[in-house]
């Protein structure tokens, strides 16, 4: 497969699942807002604004004019537009190797979004406008494993779903812990009830309330959500399962380009894979988390600057030999 | 149904001179009568819809927004018998089978020019000579493997050669689209008219390039090479790459090693053999053409030399398709090949000529001017329908650069029937067939057909808001 098309192929991938995590985390703020104390709210907007790298908007705070910087806002990268666009110019790009249904349900999104603005969707319902873009990129994975054939293409979508689902999660619980171990200095935690709302929120943020309480109860412990979000092995949006996908869809891949250079990428996912396989939350807070989340911030980047190193851009001197 | 349709001087595929429908198009003509009114308009509908999900779309240049259009199309096919297309055949392949020995006589031995067949300033003034390829050896001597000639009928009702395109021609992707949709749309009509099938085209298209690849490589890699998504035709590289099932890649994909091609991979370098190139000679390699170029791979033209690579059209083509050239092409079929021009040419005014342009800035309102180098149906002047403004804009660039333009007469394109706005009315339309050219010239039956959809227009190319239709050759 062209190095080219494997990196848009990635990269679609990438964007899609970011579409998905930002309007799902817009979407549980918006409706969170409703029913907290608006100094709260705007101290988690702020968090909302870190874990997904973003520049503030300037002006207050306020759910509306967040809203709109996060999904309308072309000259905001972190918006849903901008990353629908990039999804689907790099869609455009691999026309010839994805199926036709798959170009039309992106192209379909992108002018969907790209024709309304906030007043269309502020007044009326938020929530309908941010479940049509979440169910979108879902059809649009649907129809992927439906209708495209899976190989090297495919595999390298998977990559870039779990990669970028991997380093939301981890961003978002380090963005979380931040803010609730500055705040925990004498102070009686989750029995606040803002307090409560916002791991409520938070696990809704990444579909993880009703999949939480399947397993723990609604008795929302801070470790216990770290346990479930970082280490859980059968939840679809924790660490762990991304890892452990990434670390599939690299051995598979390795099995079609037969090079020596490609097993530096399964090396490190399957090394991550592995150290969440074995570890216990009981040791990972009990040392520094936010040391611990950074590090697997930081392997996740390294997973994603090898597969560029490795089938994206290989240096020439590494090709020619 | 046929309320506004008059016959008028142009020849009328339909209809002969006295009203009576044509043999051929009898069984068309019955079943349009027979068809309740809004039925045409229902399958024009389904046929439009087919176009749009499919997303057979262009790109119009010099326009902002809105970039990306569907190309119009007509419901009504295009008939042509099956002696016509005998005809054509033999007409087009004497046609790229003389062409193709002027190309390799031109960068060779010029006997041509020594024996004054044309004169040699033509050449060298030609926009598209590449001194570069002189002495070159192209594989099997093929330079040109994939042609689309432009032909016209004439009133009298013969077919004659408006130009040639011999560099990268386009719009084949719309001929195979347009039957498939017919088919789906008039799938009675197929059956019992016995349409000659295209569909093998992709096959052809990668047969002939397979025959270019270098003997000792037996299973060759085959790529087409695209501008990018930028360009005007890019849904038609994605649909061919798809149709022949070979890799579609873009200069920055490619590099050359030792003279070699490659392209990169997932799995590292992968040696290419063929490059059906859709990228203009001057993009092609930075370091022999355009230096500013980023479409092209650095470096290609001397793995091209050096035989390790095989480009279809080879490099320097469009010296023969130049449309002062075109003047000379019966000369050149007669010196090559030592046989009479099959299909004539369309009378023509060389504006280098001293007596020839006096004739044409004289009578600039009757004639029609066009840029020698360029193609889609930019930079000419249509008389009849010109203002005195443009008139002495062209009167003025032809005295400056006569090498430039050439001029012909108006013709009256021939006309068919067309379904516009609910009725069926005569639009002028011509005929691109699309011809294989691999050692032996090889023709699909029919071709695209380009309709000028604006009432007594005649300019039928896309980029100036033509349309296409499906063109069918039955028998006999």
């Amino acid at each position: 497969m062209l190095s080219r098309v494997a990196e848009s192929l990635y990269w679609m991938s990438r964007y899609l699942e970011r579409v998905e995590h930002t309007a799902r985390l817009v979407d549980a703020n918006v409706v969170l807002a409703l029913d907290q104390a608006p100094a709260f709210a705007e101290q988690r907007w702020a968090r909302l604004l870190a874990s997904l790298h973003a520049i503030p908007p300037e002006g207050p705070i306020g759910a509306r004019s967040m809203t709109d910087a996060l999904t309308f806002d072309r000259s905001n990268k972190a918006s849903i537009i901008t990353s629908l666009g990039a999804a689907r110019d790099n869609a455009r790009q691999v026309r010839e190797q994805i199926s036709s249904e798959m170009w039309e349900q992106i192209n379909r999104l992108f002018l969907q979004v790209s024709q309304i603005g906030i007043d269309d969707i502020w007044n009326m319902q938020p929530h309908a406008f941010f479940r049509d873009v979440k169910e979108g990129a879902h059809l649009f994975q649907g129809l992927t494993d439906a209708t495209m054939n899976q190989g090297e293409g495919w595999h390298f979508m998977e990559l870039g779903r779990f990669i970028e689902r991997a380093s939301a999660t981890v961003a978002l619980l380090d963005a979380q812990f931040a803010h609730y171990n500055t705040a925990e200095d004498g102070v009686e935690r989750p029995q606040a009830m803002n307090q409560y709302l916002d791991w409520v929120g938070f696990l809704k943020s990444r579909t993880a309330f009703e999949a939480y309480c399947q397993v723990y109860t609604a008795d929302l412990q801070p470790e216990r959500i770290a346990e479930f979000l970082l280490l859980n092995p059968e939840f679809p949006h924790s660490l762990r399962f991304a890892a452990g996908r990434i670390n599939s869809a690299l051995q598979a891949i390795m099995r079609v380009t037969a090079s020596r250079r490609s097993g530096q990428a399964e090396r490190l996912a399957g090394r991550l894979r592995a150290t969440l396989e074995y570890a216990q939350i009981d040791e990972i807070l009990s040392d520094d988390i936010q040391a611990y989340l950074a590090d697997m911030q930081e392997q996740c980047a390294q997973i994603h600057r090898t597969i560029h190193e490795v089938y994206f851009a290989p240096p020439l001197a590494a090709v020619l030999n | 149904m046929f309320s506004r349709y008059q016959l008028d001087g142009a020849y009328d595929e339909m209809f002969q001179p006295d009203g009576v429908p044509r043999t051929h198009y009898q069984p068309l003509y019955q079943r349009l009568l027979g068809l309740p009114p809004d039925e045409l308009a229902r399958r024009e509908q389904a046929a439009e819809l087919s176009f749009l999900q499919q997303g057979i779309t262009f790109t119009v240049y010099g326009r902002e927004e809105g970039t990306e259009r569907i190309i119009p199309h007509d419901l009504l096919p295009r008939i042509i018998t099956g002696t016509e297309w005998a005809t054509i055949e033999r007409g087009l392949a004497q046609r790229i089978t003389a062409l193709n020995l002027f190309l390799k006589d031109i960068y060779h031995d010029g006997r041509c020019l020594a024996a004054g067949i044309l004169p040699r300033e033509l050449i060298y003034t030609c926009r598209h000579f590449r001194r570069e390829m002189r002495g070159v050896n192209v594989p099997r001597d093929i330079y040109i493997s994939v042609v689309g000639t432009d032909l016209i009928r004439l009133p009298d009702g013969r077919f004659a050669v408006l130009e040639d395109n011999l560099r990268v021609p386009s719009g084949v992707s719309y001929m195979l689209a347009n039957r498939q949709v017919m088919r789906h749309v008039f799938p009675l009509m197929f059956r019992n008219y016995g349409v000659r099938p295209i569909d093998h085209y992709g096959q052809a298209l990668l047969q002939t390039l397979r025959a270019l690849a270098p003997s000792q490589r037996p299973n060759p890699t085959i790529v087409l090479l695209t501008p990018g998504v930028f360009n005007s035709a890019y849904y038609e590289h994605t649909f061919l790459a798809r149709q022949m099932g070979i890799e579609l890649v873009e200069g920055r994909d490619l590099l050359v090693h030792d003279q070699v091609v490659y392209m990169r991979t997932t799995a590292g370098l992968q040696r290419v053999d063929v490059i059906y190139r859709r990228v203009d000679d001057d993009f092609l390699d930075p370091l022999a053409f355009r230096a500013d170029s980023t479409l092209g791979v650095a470096g290609l033209f001397n793995a091209y030399r050096a035989g390790n690579v095989a480009l279809a059209n080879a490099i320097g083509t469009g010296v023969a398709d130049d449309k002062a050239l075109y003047a000379y092409v019966p000369a050149i079929i007669r010196y090559f090949l030592d046989e009479e021009p099959i299909l004539p040419n369309v009378e023509t005014f060389l504006l280098t000529d001293e007596k020839q342009r006096q004739y044409v800035l004289e009578h600039l309102d009757e004639l029609v001017v066009k840029a020698v180098g360029e193609s889609g149906g930019y930079g000419m002047l249509i008389g009849p329908h010109s203002t005195r403004a443009e008139q002495a804009e062209f009167r003025a660039r032809i005295i400056q650069q006569p090498r430039n333009y050439i001029a012909q007469p108006t013709l009256a394109l021939s006309r068919a029937p067309c379904f516009i706005d609910g009725q069926i009315e005569p639009r002028h339309i011509d005929l691109r067939p699309y011809i294989l050219y691999g050692g032996e010239a090889k023709l699909i039956p029919g071709g695209l057909t380009r309709v000028a959809l604006t009432r007594g227009s005649l300019v039928v190319n896309s980029s100036q808001g033509g349309g296409s239709k499906d063109t069918w050759v039955v028998d006999p």
